[in-house]
This record gives structure tokens, C-alpha cells and sequence, in this order.
């Protein structure tokens, strides 16, 4: 009823190319973004801003990016906070080694930096697959990290291992407060993400999903398997990298490798699964789920038990409660929140009719 | 020359170790054809309710009887509250529930046993005897006897009896498998019930090893190289893997870490592995996969 | 159509809902009377496999429902029990594609069809020599992995299965896909014979109208999630409109559009 597309007729190849061919689709997005730009910066407050939205952006664009590798050209990887970790120290090299540097380009290459090392550790996907290869990305994980606190001059020579971001200034205008913060960020992850919902709808994003439908055929039919792989690999490094220099430069600050661990790329992984594999809204969803939700428990344990359980029981029974929600997530609607998103669109399609 | 051969053979003994880990992924792998990142979860929890048991006073075996049927317990409980429902669907799906489980059992175990670092004696003396001037450790040995009594057991359960052919059917089609009568539920108990035995007799020998504390999770991440290099799907894999992981491991540690300061032993065996899969992508031993167009 | 008297398997009116939204089989019956062989046909998508899986009950693992109407085996309600137990009550689905199990061999495979039956070795050894004497080839693959047997050994396998159970019935999808007429004609064969000899009652589905029909005693014809037609299958086989948009014979001169809408009117009228 809500949401029909009959009547809307394309008459030009341009309109029925657009990203968003569906006029309510259209205007949603208007209004998310409208929103989010407008209104947003006036109701936020600091705590909001630095503690709640620009991580969830950051995160967002970190699932898109590991989305597109592994929910659509079907590689596997538990090594993705590798890349970020990759992303923020490239960063800070290139800002604190090159004079004058600008800090947007230092985040292209940022990403372009973690985009060449996410090839070489693509590699392997061209003869391993599956879990074998989802094994083989924790050496990324590992190496990286190893890489980062073993060698000095990643760090330059800080002795905590410790970098501290260098100012954001842009045509003089310094971007130092959270508000500023979640501006830029929310920018670049509105560009990365539209890029991103525009990619999987070329040749490019077919060809993925061709090997990730099945690979042997995918290839039989002609599809560049080295290049088509690699570059899965290495444009979600890219979107990775990005977000890790987002992640020390908007939201900490100050960033250590640990800051990347193994933990961080499991987070990612349930962002995309909870969310919806091969969606990019799913990956928005699925970062406001996992940003949130250890918000909410904390705050439903500490109200509900406080000062009768110690603290370490209330992280244990978080732990628990985290883990059953993930579970539950996962045998509820186990195609994601983006599925149910879709459902609810069709029944609002159909309504009042249930069928 | 004799200091090479202690640090080979202390790197297989390792291995072995790490080959206890593998055992229990490679029995789910091979059911439900899913990596069990639980199963380092599973080593702590039975590790935990083992030692917790012992220092309410229960006597060795009890408390060995006990642990056994918890774990029983809680593989069956996994099967009836979330496998179940997930059949059918994707294996990253059923991945990521793992994780979901890893995260839920560690809160589990800690919140019914605290978070304490536990010792654990297990009465067999840790001290180096000397073979021909070799020092190797009993403890090891102990280690390894036990893995090869799991590995023939396991081994004859697989191929020899009508529920470990179900499994294995089940590993290649659930829904084949549940189309001629076999019931997946029934199996995956089995499965999981026998990865919790395998997960208490790792528990008990790295418990005693690192003290019961929640870095014996990690033991996960130790675990993985060397199915990697086993394959996912052969016991006698997980075993050939894990001696070669802990003995190239200890080589590179003493001979090569040096030149890169140490803290090589992270991603070495990974990378070991990784190299190895270039040559066989489905581990030294894995079934391999079979793709037709 | 109704068959009287001694139907295996009765299927009442039912509905099948996909996902709780995707409606795709609105209101379907049909009996399989005792011992006989009835073909279920129709186009792609037409619900041919769903209505199979909703008698064999596989259809709760894909996030199917039977929402509506009732199914009856040897007159039980059988709707709400599980696939084993529906194994064990002798009722076995050959799935569409032939799913072997690829690692087990040949005779691994074939046992796995017996896990519902508490008999002892030497009968489980009997049955497979019985396997065995319907699909000789098979004996000679025997120790060979299936999925790396051809496509008809494979749906031999598949089906030799399914007879290890020692079912009264069997739900056959799609035997012949992909495989070539003779060995089509083969497999058919075969189905006839354990129908004849083994008194195995079969619903099959099939999109090869022709060979189905041939062989089956009665059939359905489901179009869109409704049965559109049924009849003895002789009757089908000579039906015009059934040559015509199944069988791809016409009679005579090429028709006219009138003619077509003539077969959508009764369509409508008998859904
Ligand atoms: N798991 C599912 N979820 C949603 N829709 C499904 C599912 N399985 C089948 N369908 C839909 O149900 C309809 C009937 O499918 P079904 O497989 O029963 O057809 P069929 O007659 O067996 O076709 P074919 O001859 O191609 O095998 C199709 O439109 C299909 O898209
Ligand atoms: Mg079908």
C-alpha cells in the first residue's frame, strides 16, 4: 500500500539507473540523511557524538568494507580489524613523516596502504577456501599486529606504543570538537557508503557475487578470478583502512595496535551477520546493534542489580547475555536485520492484505 | 647437536598439546561441517568445573565423573537450544553462533565458577628424565599417550559404527541426511557430548599445564594452524599437523626468533600453514573438497 | 478424481507459506492410492517439490509451513511428525538433485538408509544385496566415493537408498533431471519394477511429462500452487490440452490464440 512501486515509470535510462530506482527508497534516504546532517548536530550532545555516533559511523563503514568481501564476493576473513590497525598507523606515518601533509589525503592513502597489504594477504583466496581460508586471515591479524608493537618505527619510537592523532585542520577550520568530528566522519562514510551501493551494482559487484555463488562456475563462465578476488580484497581493505584512520584520528585519538585486536574483527564480523550479509544497510544496522547494546545491558544490569552483585559478576553476566543475543539473533532471522527490513517492506507492499 | 634433537622433541611433545585442541574442532567440523570456535570455551569450562568440583572436596574420580557429565550435559543443551535451530543454514551462520556460544560459555563458566586463576595437579611429576642425554618431559609423554588412545578411539568410532557414519553424512548433507530418517538432533548430541569428553581431557592436561584460568580460551588460536595443516576433517591430520606446527614452532622460536626479537610465535605457525595450503588447500589430510559444475 | 477405498497417502487442501509471507501452494489435494505409481506434474516453480516436502515434512528445515489442510498417510495424521519418524512409519523423499552423500562411498551411502531400522547385520547385508540387484552398476562402484560418481549412478544411489529404509512409499523428485532419455527410461525401469515387485507405492514429480506419464498410473497437474487437472494417466497422456502445453504435440493445424484462452477458462474453472 505504503510502498508500491507500480505507476512509477522510467522513461529515460538515467532514471532507471539511479542507485536508488525506487522513489520511497528515495525519499527514505533523504530523510535519514537530512536528518543526520540537520537536525542531528543541534539535538547531540558531546557524550552522544563521541561515545555513541561516531563510532557507530566508523563502524559502519568498517562492516561495509568487510561486507564486501565477505558478504559479497564470499571470502571469509576474521582479520579485519588487521587492515584498520593498517589504516590508522599508515595515517600517522604519512601525516607525521611528510610536511604539510593534508589530513584527507593522508586517509586516502591510508586506505590505499592497508588496500596493497589486503592484496597480499588476499593471495591465498586464489587456492584456499572457505574455513581454510578464514584460518589462514588470522595470520593477517597476527602478523600485523606483531608488525605494529615489534617495529619502533610505526610508532616512532613512542615507548607505550602509543600514537597520538595530530590535528585535523582544514582551510584553517580545526576539526576539535566532537560535533566537527562527527561531521567529517559522517561525510566520508556517506560517500564511502553510497560508492559502496553503487559498486555491487556493477560488474564488478556481479562478478562477486558470481564466486560467491559458486566459484568453479563463476570461473567456467569466464569471470578474471585473480583479479576479480584481489580486488575484493583489496577495495574492502580500502573501506577498512579508511575507517582505522577514522577510528585513531575522529573517535580516540590516541590508538595502540591493541587497539585492533583479534576481538575488534569478531565484532565487525557479527556487525555484518546481524545486520545482513551482502547489504550495506544491513552494515549500518548492524553497527547501531553492536555499538548499543553493550550500552543497554550495562545499563539494565547496573540498574537492576546495583550494589548486590559485584562488578565482575555484571561483566560475566553481560558476557552471557551478549553471547545468548547473538544466538538468538542468529536463529531468529539468521539473513539479518536487513532481511527483516526487506520483509517489512513487502509487507508493506501488500497491506492490508496479508498475502 | 643433542640441543636441537631436546628442542625437536619438546616441539613435538608441544604439538601433541595442540593436537588435543584440534581433536574436538575436527569431531564438530566433521558432523555439522562447522569451525567450533566454542571449543576453546569448552576446554576452559571443563577445566573450571573440574577444578571448582575438586576443591569442594570431591575425590579425583568423581569429580572426573562429574565434569563428564556436565559436559555431556552441555553439548546436549547446545544441540537441543541452538543447533537445532539452525539447521539448514549457511555455515558462516552457523560460525558466528559458535562465537556467540564461545562468549556465552566463558561468561557462563565464570560467573558459576569465579574468574580465579586455579591451580591444578593432576599427580603426574613434571620432572625432565634423561634419555641417552636427552631431557624429555613425562608430562609430555603423558600428554601423548592419552592423544593416541582419543585418536584410535575416534578413529573406530567414525568408520566402523552406524552413528559415526551418520555423522559423517550428516557433515556432507543435512538435508539428505534428515530426508532418510537420521536425526540430526540425536547426532549432534553424540557430536557434541564427544567434543566435551575431548575438551575435558585437554582442559584437565593444559589446566594443569598453565593453571585454569581464562587464557586456556586461547588455546583456540593454537589450535587452528594446525588444522589448517591436518585438514579440518581428519583426526590423524590433527595430530601429523600439531607435531609438525609444535616442532617447526620451537625450531623458529630458538633459531630464528632471535633475529626479530622474539614474539614470533603468534603467526609462525600460521603462516607455516598458510604456506602448506598453497601446496594442498585442504590440509595435508582433509577430505577433499569435491566441486563439480 | 477420487480414488476409492485404499489410498497410502491422502493430501487435504493444503496451504504452504514460505517465510510466513511467500503463499505457493494455495489449497492442494490429492491421493496416492495403495501400490500405484502417481505422477505430479508441472512447470518450473510450479510447487511440485514443495508439495513433496510438505508430505515428507523437510519443508520446517527450509522455513516452510503447511498453514492449512491436513495430510494422511495410511489414515494417521502425519503432518506434525518429523522426518524420521515419518521414515520409520515408511513414508521416504528421494530429494531433487540427487543429494548424495559426496565423502561416504557408494554402499556407505546406501547404509545410511537403513540408520531408522533396528535389524540385525546379516538382514541390513541382505537388503543390500537386494540394492544391488535392482542397480547392478552400483555393486561395481560400490566402494567408490559418490560425489565423484556419475550423475545416474548418483540418483541410483539416491534411490537405493531410499529402499534400504524399506519404505511403502516413496516421494521421487525429479529422477530424470540431467540425465540422459535411455538412462531416464532405465531408472523409470526400475521404479516400475519396485512398484510391481516390492508393492511400493510412489508420488513422483516430474517435468518430463512424457516418460511420467508413461509409467504412472495417475496424475496431477499443478500449476501456480493449485492442482489444474488429474486423471488416470492414460486419459492425461491423451488429453488435448495436456499434448498441447505439456506434451508439445498439437493436433493438426497451428491454433489459434482463441483457443489457448479456451484452456485458461477451464483452468480457472477447475482451480
Ligand atoms: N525455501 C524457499 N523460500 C521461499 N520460496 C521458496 C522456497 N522454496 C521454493 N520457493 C518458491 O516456491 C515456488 C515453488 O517451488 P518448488 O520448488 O516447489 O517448484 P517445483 O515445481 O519443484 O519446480 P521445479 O520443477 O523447478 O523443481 C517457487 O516459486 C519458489 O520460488
Ligand atoms: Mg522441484
Amino acid at each position: 500500500m505504503f510502498y508500491r512501486e507500480t505507476g512509477q515509470y522510467k522513461t529515460n535510462y538515467g532514471a532507471d539507473e539511479q542507485i536508488f530506482p525506487i522513489r520511497q527508497d528515495r525519499i527514505g534516504v533523504m530523510i535519514i540523511l537530512a536528518f543526520a546532517y540537520l537536525a542531528v548536530p543541534f539535538i547531540g550532545d558531546d557524550y552522544w557524538f563521541s561515545a555513541i555516533l561516531i563510532p557507530f559511523l566508523i563502524l559502519s563503514l568498517a562492516a561495509i568494507g568487510l561486507n564486501l568481501l565477505t558478504g559479497y564476493a564470499g571470502q571469509l576473513s576474521l582479520g579485519s580489524a588487521g587492515f584498520m590497525a593498517v589504516g590508522a598507523f599508515a595515517a600517522y606515518n604519512f601525516m607525521l613523516r611528510i610536511e604539510g601533509m593534508p589530513f584527507l589525503l593522508g586517509f586516502i592513502l591510508a586506505g590505499l596502504s592497508a588496500a596493497a597489504v589486503g592484496i597480499v594477504f588476499g593471495l591465498p583466496s586464489l587456492r584456499v577456501k572457505g574455513f581454510y581460508l578464514a584460518a589462514a586471515t588470522l595470520a593477517s591479524q597476527f602478523f600485523i599486529e606483531w608488525v605494529l608493537t615489534k617495529f619502533p618505527w610505526f610508532t616512532n619510537n613512542s615507548a607505550s606504543g602509543v600514537i597520538t592523532a595530530q590535528k585535523m585542520v582544514l582551510f584553517g577550520y580545526a576539526f576539535d570538537t566532537p560535533m566537527s568530528r562527527y561531521l567529517l566522519t559522517l561525510v566520508i562514510v556517506t560517500l564511502l557508503a553510497l560508492a559502496a551501493k553503487n559498486l555491487v551494482r556493477t560488474r564488478t559487484g556481479r562478478d562477486w557475487m558470481a564466486i560467491r555463488d559458486m566459484d568453479v562456475a563463476a570461473e567456467v563462465i569466464g569471470i578474471p578470478m585473480l583479479k576479480t578476488k584481489l580486488l575484493a580484497f583489496a577495495i574492502s581493505s580500502f573501506y577498512l583502512g579508511v575507517a582505522g584512520a577514522l577510528w585513531a584520528y575522529c573517535y580516540l585519538g590516541t590508538v595502540e595496535p591493541q587497539a585492533f585486536e583479534l576481538t575488534r574483527s569478531m565484532q565487525l564480523l557479527f556487525m555484518i551477520i546481524i545486520g545482513g550479509m551482502g547489504t550495506i544497510v544491513g552494515a549500518f544496522f548492524g553497527a547501531a546493534f553492536i555499538v548499543l547494546l553493550p550500552i543497554f545491558l550495562n545499563l539494565f544490569t547496573s540498574t537492576i542489580f546495583a550494589g548486590q552483585v559485584d562488578p565482575g559478576m555484571l561483566s560475566h553476566l553481560e558476557q552471557l547475555v551478549f553471547g545468548g543475543m547473538i544466538i538468538f539473533f542468529l536463529i531468529v532471522e539468521p539473513l539479518g536485520l536487513a532481511r527483516l527490513w526487506q520483509l517489512g517492506k513487502q509487507k508493506l507492499r501488500l497491506w492490508p492484505f496479508p498475502h | 647437536m643433542l640441543f636441537f634433537i631436546e628442542v625437536l622433541i619438546g616441539g613435538l611433545l608441544a604439538g601433541v598439546m595442540y593436537s588435543l585442541v584440534a581433536m574436538g574442532f575436527v569431531l564438530i567440523y566433521k558432523a555439522s561441517g562447522v569451525l567450533n570456535f566454542a571449543q576453546g570455551s569448552m576446554v576452559l569450562f571443563a577445566a573450571l568445573s573440574f577444578v571448582s568440583i575438586l576443591a569442594m572436596g570431591a575425590p579425583f574420580w568423581l569429580a572426573l565423573v562429574l565434569t563428564l557429565a556436565i559436559m555431556v550435559l552441555l553439548g546436549v543443551v547446545i544441540e537441543k537450544v541452538v543447533l537445532r535451530r539452525l539447521v539448514n543454514q549457511p555455515q558462516i551462520t552457523l560460525f558466528m553462533a559458535t562465537i556467540g556460544l564461545s562468549i556465552l560459555i566463558e561468561g557462563l563458566g565464570q560467573m558459576i565458577w569465579g574468574s580465579q586463576v586455579h591451580g591444578l595437579d593432576l599427580g603426574i611429576n613434571d620432572i625432565p628424565f634423561n634419555f641417552y642425554g636427552v631431557f624429555i618431559s613425562q608430562f609430555d609423554l603423558f600428554a601423548a599417550g592419552c592423544a593416541a588412545v582419543l585418536v584410535a578411539g575416534l578413529s573406530l568410532f567414525f568408520h566402523k559404527t552406524k552413528i559415526g557414519r551418520a555423522l559423517r553424512a550428516v557433515a556432507d548433507d543435512h538435508q539428505a541426511a534428515m530426508s532418510v530418517g537420521i536425526p540430526l538432533k540425536h547426532v549432534w548430541a553424540v557430536v557434541w557430548a564427544a567434543a566435551g569428553f575431548v575438551a575435558l581431557v585437554a582442559g584437565l592436561l593444559w589446566g594443569s599445564r598453565l593453571g585454569v584460568q581464562f587464557a586456556l580460551t586461547l588455546v583456540v588460536l593454537k589450535a587452528l594452524p594446525v588444522l589448517i595443516l591436518g585438514g579440518f576433517t581428519s583426526i590423524p591430520g590433527a595430530i601429523i599437523g600439531g607435531l609438525i606446527i609444535g616442532a617447526t614452532e620451537k625450531l623458529a622460536e630458538v633459531y630464528i626468533g632471535p633475529y626479530f626479537g622474539g614474539g614470533i610465535e603468534n603467526w609462525f605457525p600460521y603462516v607455516l600453514a598458510l604456506a602448506f595450503l598453497l601446496i594442498r588447500p585442504d590440509g595435508l589430510f582433509g577430505e577433499k573438497h569435491i566441486e563439480r559444475v | 478424481m477420487s480414488v476409492q477405498g485404499n489410498s497410502i497417502l491422502t493430501v487435504n487442501n493444503i496451504e504452504v507459506i514460505y517465510n510466513h509471507v511467500i503463499l505457493v501452494l494455495k489449497g492442494v489435494s490429492l491421493d496416492v492410492p495403495e501400490g500405484k505409481i502417481v505422477a505430479l506434474l508441472g512447470a518450473n516453480g510450479a510447487g511440485k517439490t514443495t508439495t513433496l516436502k510438505a508430505v515428507s515434512n523437510l519443508l520446517r528445515a527450509e522455513r516452510g509451513d503447511v498453514t492449512k489442510g491436513s495430510i494422511e498417510f495410511k489414515g494417521k495424521r502425519v503432518d506434525k511428525m518429523t522426518p524420521p519418524e515419518l521414515v520409520k512409519q515408511g513414508v521416504i523423499q528421494v530429494m531433487e538433485g540427487r543429494h548424495c552423500f559426496a565423502h561416504l562411498t557408494v554402499e556407505e551411502n546406501l547404509l545410511t538408509g537403513a540408520y531408522t531400522r533396528k535389524v540385525s547385520r546379516a538382514e541390513i547385508r541382505r537388503d543390500l544385496e537386494r540394492v544391488y540387484a535392482y542397480f547392478p552398476r552400483l555393486k561395481e562402484r560400490r566402494n567408490s566415493q559418490a560425489g565423484y560418481t556419475s550423475g545416474g549412478e548418483q540418483q541410483m544411489t539416491a534411490i537405493g537408498r531410499a529402499l534400504m529404509a524399506h519404505p511403502s512409499m516413496i516421494l521421487l523428485d525429479e529422477p530424470s533431471m540431467g540425465l540422459a532419455p535411455q538412462l531416464v527410461e532405465e531408472i523409470f525401469e526400475i521404479v516400475r519394477d519396485l512398484n510391481q515387485k516390492e508393492k511400493v507405492s510412489f508420488l513422483l514429480a516430474e517435468q518430463n511429462t512424457n516418460v511420467a506419464l508413461r509409467y504412472a498410473d495417475f496424475g496431477y497437474i499443478l500449476e501456480n500452487g493449485r492442482v489444474v487437472m488429474d486423471g488416470k494417466a492414460a486419459d492425461l497422456a491423451t488429453n488435448e490440452d495436456v499434448k498441447e502445453f505439456y506434451l508439445g504435440i498439437s493436433s493438426g493445424a497451428r491454433k489459434s490464440f482463441r483457443d489457448a484462452k479456451h484452456y485458461r477458462r477451464r483452468k480457472r474453472w477447475l482451480a
